[in-house]
């Protein structure tokens, strides 16, 4: 099959798939309505592989649907974006490291995996960048396909006017990746086809190198990216070049694609390129499993209503319970990652989850989901163990949360893990109040200060001397500026004018 | 996070405004510290600076910019006005200093002698918005230490400014500095809130230095949350942000909007050779960043430091802020002794001494916050590693032997549950008391052991073991009293002192021997040639080849 055929039948589906493939991809148009679509890239399925359980944003990004314009239309338009200078300087980068049809980029390979520098320039073949996305990835296969019909030191060929055997770089290739029934078009910025046979995934990016170390979070990032691409490359579909052939092609190719990508980099403070080999391995394995585990779309359409629409010109209304007709999984870092975080947070927060917090805290308080729940588990739990229990009659509890292993605790067998969980609660808030009223008597968020200034009442703490004799010490350490103080806090509660407007502009300072 | 700390974020968030999280200040606020604002340029590289704005005085703040950052140049000449303006703070506090006696190995005897060290009274405190900020301090530091300038022998293409290396130096010894746990010199705002309150926020959101305000110190009417809302979000007419972001990057919507445009008209005045269009644009451009980006961040700085000095100081500052101060006068004796840029890797036996410096501050830091805070004395109570409780019985006892010593049994009740089983170390914290001079007394805390622990009743006996005085019975004020509270810790009250390591060229051979010094290696080279290999290599290669 030529690769228009090919193509045609991976468009109509084979066998029993087809009509399956065009039903998700109709209920995916009528979801995303009138809005062009966005294809899934790299990007989006790193950040989706590393929030599996995002149902929503694994929607959306099937239907192919701008996530920040309907962010904006729901009323939490997020800052995403990036500066136009950053813009260009990627861009000024990238043009200067694909320069020459690829020259810098194969020295470079070279240079990190100790061959020599080739003498002539590496064979570069067009890929049609200017085409729609099914064309550019049909005539990347094909050049993928000719590359493996001819080996490492083959002869000529024919069609592209190229032969196989010495560098290769193929810029702005695209590849296809099935993600959870519907396509991801990926493009990475250059792969390299080494004399050896294997294929390296390049990536260009524009953070810095530094004294050969970089910021590891970027450079995380662009490992996730480059391993999808990798896992792409693994996981090629037959490749035209005969019909028998195909499979195994699509499999050499896969088995040749190298382990380690290429991260291309500004050196130090300048423009010069310096490259870095990045192992792809675990990242590759990750987002497999990932991809693997993420609930296949149609299932996920499933929960959502006959008539939802996801276009973002839709009525604000219909998309807002479209949208939260899909659960979630919010976290903080959805702040850096997905233009939906604002109203996502918003949900978590009126819902009163502790996952606000952070994943960490969540897993910490473990069956306890909710704000009410936790602080109501700090009080309820307080009433059955107060202070005031003579030692007689206290209950035989376990020594600590952490000993499950002591006596079996009566007052717990109601709750087990839980009411341990709620005691532990009650008694971290009883220190904390406990603590906190050995504090100075102004406290720090009074707009009004306490005209007697900082010192605290030595005389009636019930927290023990440790707590007075430090309070006595604080007091000593601020005696020589107690006037200054109160004076600092009086100029700064002066200006809490009764405008709200100065009050909103301040609130932001 | 602990679970204190957990369930203060959920007070806040129940509360709507951010609870304390200390209840004393942990860090040395001096009187006047600078506030340092840098911009970074987006796309000019990792140093690139677009702007800064930096004062000791909140009403006077002095403004430096840069209309097109990626003009090396203009870079080269901003580098020197901020040495300019910055130098003379940081070694204002360089003579005035205060004479230390210590003591000192002699080199020739190997005996202790005394000698007498000078230490700087205060030390210059820089203040940043947040750690990105110190990073970008960072930067800069690393690329203009090891420049070169007119005055040096081989100023190279490219000379700097001449105090250029010299800010470079200063600005990474205090990043470097900021790295160490407890220290004072260089400290991000942002920080400085997260450690004095709990808001109803995640850590990552309290990086935003307007919503970390807003939480604190909501405005009327307003929960923290919506005000911290509208600090992330509001903007205005433009589409600019209210409340622009306080790291050094800008925001990317202000850079499209409003800086890429104003930048695109400076350059045009430039190309046409219009001097004073020019110098307008760049006027027009450092008012822009002023008002926009700035002032707002300059603002939110200051208030910070208004809301941290409603809080008393902790009583350990001055121990620590002592050792900023050693840190300062040893980086200022460098510099005066001529000593070459810090270098860009540290050598082994560099890196040993500073990670074993870092452990026994961080460990220092660990101890004193717990005895200065009785929050932090909570979460260690929480987690077992501490009690406090009321005495009810004191038993007298004594050694045996000729000289018969106290260790009284001290009874506790408390309804803490420490992890105190018979034999466990335990230590007594007892603020020092100041002598007659004002000094801050000795570390009076005493050790003890636990003898007898009843989980179920809550009462824990301890056998007091120092820091009773020398006689029979124990100095006054030594041993608690019954209906006395007190505190018994189960981690230690001092930092343990590790056995140092040796000297530089004691380094033994299975740690590499004596590190070579660094200036000797490159010049080695061009310096001894290889005898077999010059003489006539061109002439005979064959012969060459045929020996090799």
């Amino acid at each position: 099959m030529n690769a228009a055929q090919s193509d045609r039948a991976d468009h109509a589906g084979q066998a029993s798939a087809a009509s399956g493939r065009t039903a998700l991809e109709r209920r995916l148009a009528a979801l995303r309505g009138d809005a062009r679509p966005r294809g899934l890239d790299a990007r989006a399925l790193a950040a989706l592989a590393a929030n599996p359980g995002c149902h929503r944003r694994a929607v959306l990004d099937a239907a192919g649907v701008d996530k920040g314009e309907v962010a904006g239309r729901l009323g939490d338009r997020p800052a995403f974006g990036r500066s136009p200078f950053a813009i260009s300087r990627g861009l000024a980068f990238e043009r200067r490291v694909v320069a020459d049809g690829g020259a810098v980029l194969v020295g470079l390979l070279a240079r990190e995996l100790g061959l020599p520098a080739p003498d002539d320039p590496p064979a570069c073949p067009d890929l049609l960048a200017k085409e729609g996305p099914a064309v550019r990835t049909a005539r990347t296969r094909e050049v993928l396909g000719a590359a493996a019909a001819n080996g490492p030191g083959g002869g000529g060929r024919d069609g592209g006017g190229w032969d196989g055997g010495g560098w290769t770089v193929l810029l702005h290739p695209m590849l296809r990746l099935d993600v959870a029934g519907s396509p991801a078009y990926l493009e990475p910025d250059a792969i390299i086809l080494r004399p050896d046979g294997g294929w390296t995934v390049a990536e260009i990016k524009s953070f810095p190198i530094l004294d050969g170390t970089a910021d590891p979070e970027k450079v995380g990032a662009a490992v996730r990216q480059a391993a999808v691409y990798v896992l792409a490359l693994r996981e090629l579909p037959a490749l035209p070049g005969g019909s028998a052939d195909g499979a195994d092609a699509a499999r050499a190719v896969g088995a040749a694609a190298d382990d380690r990508a290429m991260l291309v980099c500004p050196r130090d403070f300048g423009n010069e390129p310096t490259a870095s080999l990045v192992e792809t391995r675990r990242a590759t394995a990750v987002t497999r499993r990932q991809l693997d585990r993420m609930t296949r779309i149609e299932q996920l359409l499933a929960e959502l209503p006959e008539h939802a629409v996801l276009d973002p010109g839709a009525e604000p209304e219909r998309l807002a319970a479209s949208v939260d007709a899909v659960p979630a999984a919010y976290s903080p870092e959805c702040l850096a990652a997905c233009e939906l975080a604002f109203h996502c947070r918003a949900e978590t927060r009126s819902r009163g989850e502790v996952a606000l917090l952070g994943r960490g805290v969540r897993g910490e308080l473990g069956a306890l989901r909710t704000v009410g729940e936790v602080l109501s588990a700090t009080t309820g739990a307080e009433a059955r163990t107060p202070d005031a229990v003579p030692p007689a009659t206290r209950p035989a509890a376990g020594l600590s949360a952490a000993d499950t292993s002591a006596a079996p605790d009566t007052s717990a067998a109601a709750g087990g893990p839980a009411a341990e969980a709620a005691a532990l609660l009650a008694r971290a808030a009883r220190l904390r109040a406990e603590a906190l009223a050995s504090m100075p008597t102004r406290r720090a968020t009074d707009a009004v200060p306490d005209a007697t200034g900082p010192a605290p009442a030595p005389t009636g703490a019930p927290s023990g001397d440790l707590a007075s004799a430090d309070a006595a010490a604080a007091v000593r350490a601020s005696a020589d500026a107690p006037d200054a103080a109160p004076a600092r806090a009086g100029s700064a509660a002066d200006p809490v004018g009764t405008d709200a407007d100065a009050d909103a502009e301040r609130s932001c300072r | 996070m602990s679970l204190i700390a957990t369930l203060a974020r959920l007070q806040a968030l129940d509360a709507g405004r951010a609870q304390p999280a200390a209840t004393v200040l942990h860090r040395h606020l001096g009187d006047r510290p600078m506030v340092l604002i840098p911009l970074a340029a987006a796309g000019g590289g990792p140093d690139a600076p677009l702007a800064a704005m930096f004062g000791t005085d909140r009403e006077e703040p002095r403004l430096l910019t840069i209309p097109q950052p990626l003009d090396r140049d203009a870079r080269s000449a901003f580098l020197a006005e901020l040495a300019d303006a910055l130098l003379p703070f940081l070694e204002s506090a360089a003579d005035d200093v205060e004479e230390v006696p210590g003591k000192e190995k002699d080199p020739e005897t190997g005996e202790q002698r005394e000698t007498v060290r000078e230490l700087c009274r205060d030390a210059p405190q820089l203040i940043v918005p947040g750690p990105a900020a110190v990073r970008f301090l960072g930067m800069i530091g690393r690329a203009t230490r090891f420049r070169r300038t007119e005055a040096d022998p081989d100023p190279g293409p490219y000379p700097a400014p001449p105090r250029v290396p010299l800010l470079g130096r200063w600005l990474t010894h205090y990043r470097e500095r900021a790295e160490v746990p407890g220290s004072s010199l260089l400290l991000p705002m942002t920080q400085l809130l997260s450690r004095h309150w709990a808001t109803g926020q995640s850590a990552l959101e309290d990086e935003h230095l307007g919503a970390l305000l807003a939480w604190i110190d909501p405005p009327e009417g307003r929960t923290g949350a919506e005000a911290a809302l509208h600090a992330e979000t509001a903007r205005d007419s433009w589409g600019l942000l209210l409340c622009p972001p306080a790291g050094p990057a800008t925001d990317p919507g202000f850079d499209q909007r409003a800086l890429a445009p104003a930048v695109a008209r400076y350059d045009a005045a430039r190309e046409v050779g219009d001097a004073r269009a020019a110098a307008a644009r760049a006027a027009e451009i450092a008012e822009l960043l002023e008002s926009r980006v700035l002032r707002p961040t300059w603002d939110a700085v200051w208030r910070g430091l208004d809301l941290l000095r409603t809080l008393p100081p902790a009583a350990h500052l001055p121990e620590r802020w002592e050792s900023d101060r050693w840190s300062y006068t040893a980086h200022r004796d460098r510099i005066r002794a001529g000593e070459a840029p810090q270098p860009i890797r540290d050598d082994a036996v560099g890196a040993a001494r500073r990670l074993a410096q870092r452990e026994r501050d961080q460990s220092r830091l660990e101890i004193q916050e717990a005895l200065d805070d009785p929050l932090v004395m909570a979460a260690r109570r929480l987690a077992g590693e501490a009690l406090v409780g009321e005495v009810t019985a004191v038993e007298q006892a004594w050694t045996t032997g000729r000289a018969p010593k106290p260790r009284p049994l001290v009874t506790v009740r408390t309804s803490d549950r420490p992890h105190a089983e018979p034999g466990t170390r335990a230590y007594r914290p007892r603020p020092a008391e100041p002598d007659e001079a004002g000094n801050p007394g000795r570390d009076r805390a005493q050790k003890a052991e636990v003898v007898a622990a009843d989980h179920a009743a809550g009462e824990y006996t301890l056998r007091l073991l120092d820091g009773m005085g020398r006689r029979r019975d124990p100095e006054p004020g030594s041993v608690p009293e019954p209906g006395e509270q007190v505190c018994f810790t189960l981690f230690e009250l001092s930092v343990r002192q590790s056995a140092p390591l040796p000297e530089p060229e004691d380094t033994p051979w299975t740690h590499g021997g004596p590190p070579v010094p660094p200036a000797a290696a490159p010049e080695a080279v061009p310096a001894a040639p290889i005898p077999a290999a010059i003489p006539a290599p061109a002439a005979e290669p064959a012969e060459e080849a045929t020996t090799r």
